[in-house]
C-alpha cells in the first residue's frame, strides 16, 4: 500500500494537535531559547515549564549530573510565579498558532487550584498539565503522585476551576501506576501525561557526596525508556482517556514505540539539551516512518503493540 | 550547530588537549563564548561539554580558518573526547553565551587565568591588542607539568605565572602579583578560573579596578532552557537573584556576581 499524505493529526480530549509530538515541561523553558533554532510552529503543541503561586528560586547547585545514557536533575521547580508567567512567558506563544500546555505545581491543592484559577484569566493556556510529582506539605511531605486519593484530590479540585482541558502527569515512583491512572480518570482527568522522572542518586567518589546538591535528583533520557514504555502500554490497556506518552525519546522510533504501547501523543524532553532540533526531526522521522510503511494516519498505529489485528 | 571536522589535537600538558576544528560558517564569536561539544554520537554520554573558545584562526567572522579550544580531560567523556583523531567530526554548538566585553579607550588591561580558565584569554589578547589597549596576564596553575598557554600569550604582553607548588614562577596565587602598584595602571580586567580565585580577583579589585569575572556550573542544555547552570547575582534593582552562566554569562561584570 503506497500512501501519499500521513494525517499526524491527533486528539488530546477537545484539543487537535497537527501532529503527535509536544515538548516535555521543564525541558524547554517557555520556548524562547529554541525558537532562535527553529520555528516552533512546526510543533504539535508546546508544554511549558511548571508554574506556582508565588516565584520559586529553586534548588541550589550543581543542579544536573550525566549518568549512563541519561542525566538527574533537580532543578527545584525554579520559575519567575504564575503572575509573570501569564504576564511575560504565555503571550509571545500566541503567535505560533499550536496549542500551549501549561505546567501547573504546588505544595498544597489550594496551591494547585489557585495557579489554575489564575491561568484562567488568562487567553493563553489551551490545557493545564499537572505535575503531582510535588511533595504535599500538609500531608507529611508525600508526593500527591504516590498516593491515589491524593492524586484523584488534586484532580478534582482542579477540574472544579479550569475551564481547559485538564491533563495529569503521572509520577513513576509508585508500586501500581494503573491505579495512580484509573484514580485520576475517575477524578475526571481529560488525558494523562506519563511518566516525569524516576528518582535517583549519583555518587561522586572523590568528594564522597551525591554529584547534585540536592542529593537524590530525577533520572530522564534514553535510561528510562523500557520503564516509560512499560507504563505507558500497561495504563494505555486499563484508561479511556489519551496518554501524552515520554521518557528517553531521542528519535522517531522511539516516539513510535510510545504510540504503539498506546500513547496519543508524545513529549519530547531530554533529547531537546543535547540536540536543540530534536523536535522537528521527531516530527519529521514519524512522517518518513508512515509513509515508508504505508501508514494513512498516525492514529492507526495508536496501541499497536497490544490492539487485536483487525 | 554544526558538525566541524577536527584540525588539530594533541597534549599541551598533563591531561591538557589543545583541539582545533574546520570553523563554521559565518561564525560570530566573542572571547569568553563557550562551544557545547558532543563527545560521542551515541546515548552513553548524553550531554554536551562547555568549552571555552580559546582562539580563532584566521581574519574573523567568514574569514576565520580554524576555532581552538583546550580542555581537561577529567572524566569519562573527555576521556572518550580526548581519543577523537584529527579528520573526524565533532558535533559543536555554538559559540553560545556572553563573552568578554572591549573598551575601546582601555590603555591596560590584566588578563587573570587560573588552569582550565586560561584558555579564552588568549582570544581575548588577540583582541584587545588588535584594538591598541596593551595586555599583561596573570596565570596561575597547581604546578608546572599542567601549565598551559604561557607562551601563546606571551606574544601579545608580559605573562606572570604563579604555581601552587612554586614548580613554575612565583609560589603562591596571581592576586599575588596583584600590587596597588599594578593595579594603578590598569584600567579593567577579565578573569576567568576556578571559584576560589574569582572571589579573590574580585575582593582584590573591588573598588580599584573595573573588570569582568567568567565562570563555571554545571550545565543541561547551554541555551538557556533548563535553569541548571544558575549562580547568584546582585539584580539591577539591588536584590540578589539568579542568573544562568549559559545564556546570561558566562561572564559577568565583576560586582554583580555574589559569592556564597
Ligand atoms: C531539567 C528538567 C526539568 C524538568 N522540569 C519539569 C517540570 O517543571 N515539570 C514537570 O512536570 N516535569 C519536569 N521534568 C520532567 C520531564 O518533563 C519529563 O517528564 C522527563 O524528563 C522524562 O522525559 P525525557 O526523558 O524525554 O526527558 C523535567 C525534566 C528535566 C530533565
Ligand atoms: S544549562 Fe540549561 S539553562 Fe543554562
Amino acid at each position: 500500500m503506497t500512501v501519499r499524505d500521513v494525517d499526524m493529526s491527533v486528539r488530546i480530549g477537545p484539543i487537535t494537535m497537527k501532529n503527535p509530538v509536544t515538548t516535555a515541561s521543564g525541558c524547554f523553558g517557555f520556548g524562547k531559547e529554541f525558537a532562535d533554532f527553529y520555528d516552533l510552529s512546526v510543533l504539535g503543541s508546546i508544554t511549558v515549564k511548571a508554574t506556582t503561586i508565588e516565584p520559586r528560586l529553586g534548588n541550589p547547585t550543581p543542579r544536573v549530573a550525566e549518568t549512563p545514557g541519561g542525566m538527574l536533575n533537580a532543578i527545584g521547580l525554579q520559575n519567575p510565579g504564575v503572575e509573570l508567567v501569564i504576564a511575560q512567558e504565555l503571550p509571545h506563544l500566541r503567535r505560533y498558532e499550536i496549542p500551549v500546555f501549561v505546567n501547573v505545581a504546588g505544595t498544597t491543592v489550594e496551591d494547585y487550584v489557585d495557579v489554575t484559577k489564575r491561568l484562567m484569566d488568562s487567553e493563553d493556556v489551551d490545557a493545564v498539565e499537572v505535575n503531582i510529582s510535588c511533595p504535599n506539605v500538609k500531608c507529611g511531605g508525600i508526593q500527591f503522585g504516590t498516593d491515589p486519593l491524593q492524586a484523584a484530590q488534586v484532580t478534582e479540585a482542579i477540574k472544579r476551576v479550569s475551564r481547559v482541558p485538564v491533563i495529569v502527569k503521572l509520577s513513576p515512583n509508585v508500586t501500581d501506576i494503573v491505579a495512580m491512572a484509573k484514580a485520576v480518570e475517575a477524578a475526571g482527568a481529560d488525558a494523562i501525561s506519563m511518566i516525569n522522572t524516576l528518582v535517583g542518586m549519583s555518587i561522586d567518589l572523590n568528594k564522597r557526596r551525591p554529584l547534585i546538591a540536592n542529593g537524590v535528583g530525577g533520572l530522564s533520557g534514553p535510561a528510562v525508556k523500557p520503564v516509560a514504555v512499560r507504563m505507558t502500554y500497561q495504563v494505555a490497556q486499563a484508561v479511556s482517556i489519551p496518554i501524552i506518552g515520554m521518557g528517553g525519546i531521542m528519535t522517531a522510533e522511539d516516539a513510535i514505540e510510545f504510540i504503539m504501547a498506546g500513547a496519543t501523543a508524545v513529549a519530547v524532553g531530554t533529547a531537546n539539551f543535547v540536540n536543540p532540533l530534536a523536535c522537528p526531526e521527531i516530527i519529521e522521522g514519524i512522517r518518513q516512518y508512515c509513509l515508508d510503511h504505508g501508514i494513512a494516519s498516525i492514529r492507526d498505529l495508536q496501541g499497536a503493540a497490544w490492539k487485536e489485528l483487525a | 550547530m554544526a558538525r566541524l571536522t577536527i584540525l588539530e589535537h594533541r597534549e599541551i600538558a598533563e591531561n591538557m588537549m589543545w583541539l582545533a576544528f574546520s570553523a563554521p560558517q559565518d561564525l560570530r564569536y566573542t572571547p569568553g563564548q563557550f562551544l557545547h561539544i558532543r563527545v560521542t554520537d551515541g546515548v552513553d554520554h548524553l550531554l554536551r561539554r562547555p568549552i571555552s573558545l580559546c582562539y580563532v584562526q584566521g581574519e574573523g567572522g567568514a574569514k576565520s580558518q580554524a576555532i581552538a579550544v583546550a580542555y581537561r580531560v577529567g572524566g569519562k567523556g573527555t576521556e572518550l573526547l580526548r581519543k577523537k583523531k584529527v579528520g573526524e567530526e565533532l558535533d559543536v554548538l555554538g559559540p553560545l553565551g556572553n563573552g568578554f566585553t572591549l573598551h575601546e579607550g582601555d590603555r591596560h588591561a590584566l588578563l587573570v587565568g587560573g588552569g582550565i580558565g586560561v584558555p579564552p584569554m588568549v582570544e581575548l589578547a588577540e583582541q584587545l591588542t588588535q584594538q591598541g589597549t596593551k595586555v599583561t596576564s596573570i596565570i596561575g596553575f597547581q604546578s608546572a607539568n599542567v601549565a598551559i598557554l604561557q607562551e601563546e600569550l606571551s606574544r601579545y604582553g608580559e605573562v606572570l605565572v604563579a604555581t601552587n607548588d612554586g614548580s613554575l614562577g612565583l609560589q603562591g596565587f596571581v592576586t599575588d602579583y596583584m600590587t596597588e602598584e599594578l593595579l594603578a595602571t590598569a584600567d579593567r580586567f577579565y578573569a576567568c578560573g576556578p571559584t576560589p580565585m574569582l572571589r579573590a580577583v574580585q575582593a582584590k579589585m573591588d573598588g580599584k579596578v573595573e573588570g569582568y569575572l567568567s565562570l563555571e556550573e554545571r550545565m543541561g542544555c547551554g541555551i538557556g532552557a533548563c535553569m541548571a547552570c544558575v549562580t547568584s547575582c546582585r539584580m539591577d534593582d539591588g536584590s540578589v537573584g539568579y542568573k544562568k552562566v549559559c545564556k546570561d554569562g558566562p561572564v559577568f561584570s565583576a560586582p554583580k556576581v555574589v559569592f556564597a
